[in-house]
């Protein structure tokens, strides 16, 4: 359950829309369904008191919208961050692409969000409403009478079991409690998988990766994903927006989407939320940031703006790529 | 019936200024290496990004090398730093998917070094030849 609630939120978007402060609020509006909750700029004080929404499925990632949305407008843009969002957020600034002035960052604090995905296992399809009374989520469907009632730990998001962080590391205001830099096992996962041998790894990643369709929304939400154009996108790259034909695509794309993306990747976990396919993306940006670590120093992407991530750098000492084999533990 | 020895495609990508100036001793000083070794000249060998090698994977190549000048050595003064990491990282990205990572190799080869680079090449190719065919990232489309 989240400790900030919306009418918090809406009375303080509302108060710096009155007095100024900004012109425009980045906000979360409902979609079709309870769960499916869509990104929404808000211009006015009506449309924010009828259609604001904040609950446990805003977990859109709103650094990447700056990008967009802060341009063409005159004054300032309102928008909300969580933890995981501020890393994004200082990633983007350290590469320049937005205006620092034009935003007005309000830092919030967040328990995790629900993963849908997690709640239908638990009460199965026809969902038709999930609200919460304040505790536990209360989830309606259509084939039961009374709703059932889940327990928010029970269907935490993937990356927010594995949360890196709960401390904001950019903001201009902070509304409730500032948290830690937490000890996660995020890379336990990616440790299982090193240790499997060669033929089990290309038989897990084969099952994972073809259920690929393409549809390059783990592209597009990604925050470190701004480029103009995007090498997907090149007509003569033969791969421009189409399915996969066969597995070598497949490999290919999320090698290089991947190779892309390390080192500017704060392990916001967009990528394998937008998936429509459930592909665990973040295990191949992780596999970067561990390796990363472990050969080239312990890095975060956005900790703070203008930090240089490794694959920028150097030493003369580093390992040489066989050599990375050579560390004995790792892909046994 | 003559069955045809497998000889393994290897791709090599070298840097213009000592590797490929390496391989051309090799060839001047008549060293022998295995004529499936291509040869693709590069500016530096931080030129090569991951693509390229997977492109190569993609049109059939068994294995790529990458040589490039010795660290420090780099004409571009810092190129080749930056190819060691990169490297580094997308052959652990290609072993975490499985993909044989001795089918891929980096190394520092001089203008002065013919007769390593003949070496390497023999040695690599061999290394290559043990694996068979690259079937983990092929695309059948591009088999002849
Ligand atoms: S979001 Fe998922 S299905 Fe879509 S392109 Fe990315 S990995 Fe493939
Ligand atoms: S690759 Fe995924 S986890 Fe990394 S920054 Fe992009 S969306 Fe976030
Ligand atoms: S996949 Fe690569 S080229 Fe495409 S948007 Fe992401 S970083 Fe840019
Ligand atoms: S010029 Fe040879 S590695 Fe840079």
């Amino acid at each position: 359950m989240q400790k900030i609630t919306k009418e918090q939120l809406t009375e303080k978007a509302v108060s710096l829309l009155r007095d100024g402060t900004v012109t425009h609020v980045l906000g979360w509006s409902a979609g079709e369904f309870d769960y499916d909750i869509t990104p929404a700029v808000f211009s006015d004080e009506a449309s924010l008191r009828k259609s604001f929404v904040w609950n446990d499925f805003c977990g859109a990632n709103f650094s990447k919208y700056l990008v967009s949305k802060t341009r063409g407008i005159e004054g300032k843009l309102l928008v909300f961050l969580k933890p995981c969002d501020t890393y994004s957020f200082n990633q983007l600034l350290t590469e320049h692409r937005f205006d620092r002035e034009k935003v007005y960052a309000i830092g919030i604090p967040c328990e995790g969000m629900a993963d849908i995905d997690k709640v239908k296992a638990i009460c199965g399809d026809g969902i038709s409403s999930v609200n919460c009374d304040g505790e536990k989520l209360l989830v309606q469907s259509i084939y039961e009478d009374a709703p059932i009632s889940v327990s928010p730990s029970d269907v935490l998001a993937e990356r927010c079991v594995n949360c890196k962080s709960k401390k904001h590391v950019a903001y201009d205001e902070l509304m409730g409690e500032d948290g830690d830099v937490l000890d996660s096992a995020r890379f336990d996962e990616v440790s299982r998988i090193e240790a499997m041998s060669p033929d089990e790894r290309f038989l897990f990643w084969q099952n994972e990766l073809s259920r690929c369709i393409r549809c390059n929304a783990c592209r597009d939400a990604c925050p470190a994903c701004t480029c103009e154009v995007c090498v997907f996108n090149n007509p003569r790259s033969g791969v421009e927006n189409k399915s996969p034909a066969n597995n070598f695509e497949e490999q290919m794309f999320h090698i290089i989407r991947a190779f892309h993306v390390a080192g500017r990747c704060t392990d916001c976990g967009e990528c394998s939320r937008v998936c429509p396919q459930n592909i665990p993306l973040h295990l191949l940006n992780r596999k970067f940031i561990k390796e990363m670590n472990e050969c080239y120093g312990e890095y975060q992407a956005g900790e703070t703006v203008g930090s240089k991530s490794p694959l920028t750098d150097y030493t003369l000492e580093d390992l040489e790529p066989g050599e990375v084999f050579d560390r004995g533990d790792i892909n046994a | 019936m003559q069955v045809k020895e497998y000889k393994p495609l290897i791709v090599a990508f070298c840097c213009n200024w000592c590797s490929y100036a390496g391989a051309d001793l090799a060839g001047n000083n008549r060293l022998n290496y295995p004529a499936e070794v291509k040869i693709i000249r590069v500016p530096c060998s931080c030129r090569v990004n991951p693509m390229f090698i997977l492109r190569a994977f993609q049109r059939g190549a068994d294995g790529v090398i990458l040589c490039g000048c010795h660290p420090g050595d780099c004409h571009y003064t810092s190129g080749n730093y930056f190819t060691r990491r990169r490297m580094a990282m997308l052959f652990s990205m290609l072993d975490f998917l499985g993909i044989e990572r001795e089918r891929t190799r980096v190394e520092w080869v001089s203008a002065a070094e013919g007769a390593k680079f003949a070496a390497t090449m023999t040695e690599f190719a061999e290394q290559v030849a043990a694996l068979g065919e690259n079937k983990r990232l092929e695309d059948l489309r591009c088999k002849k």
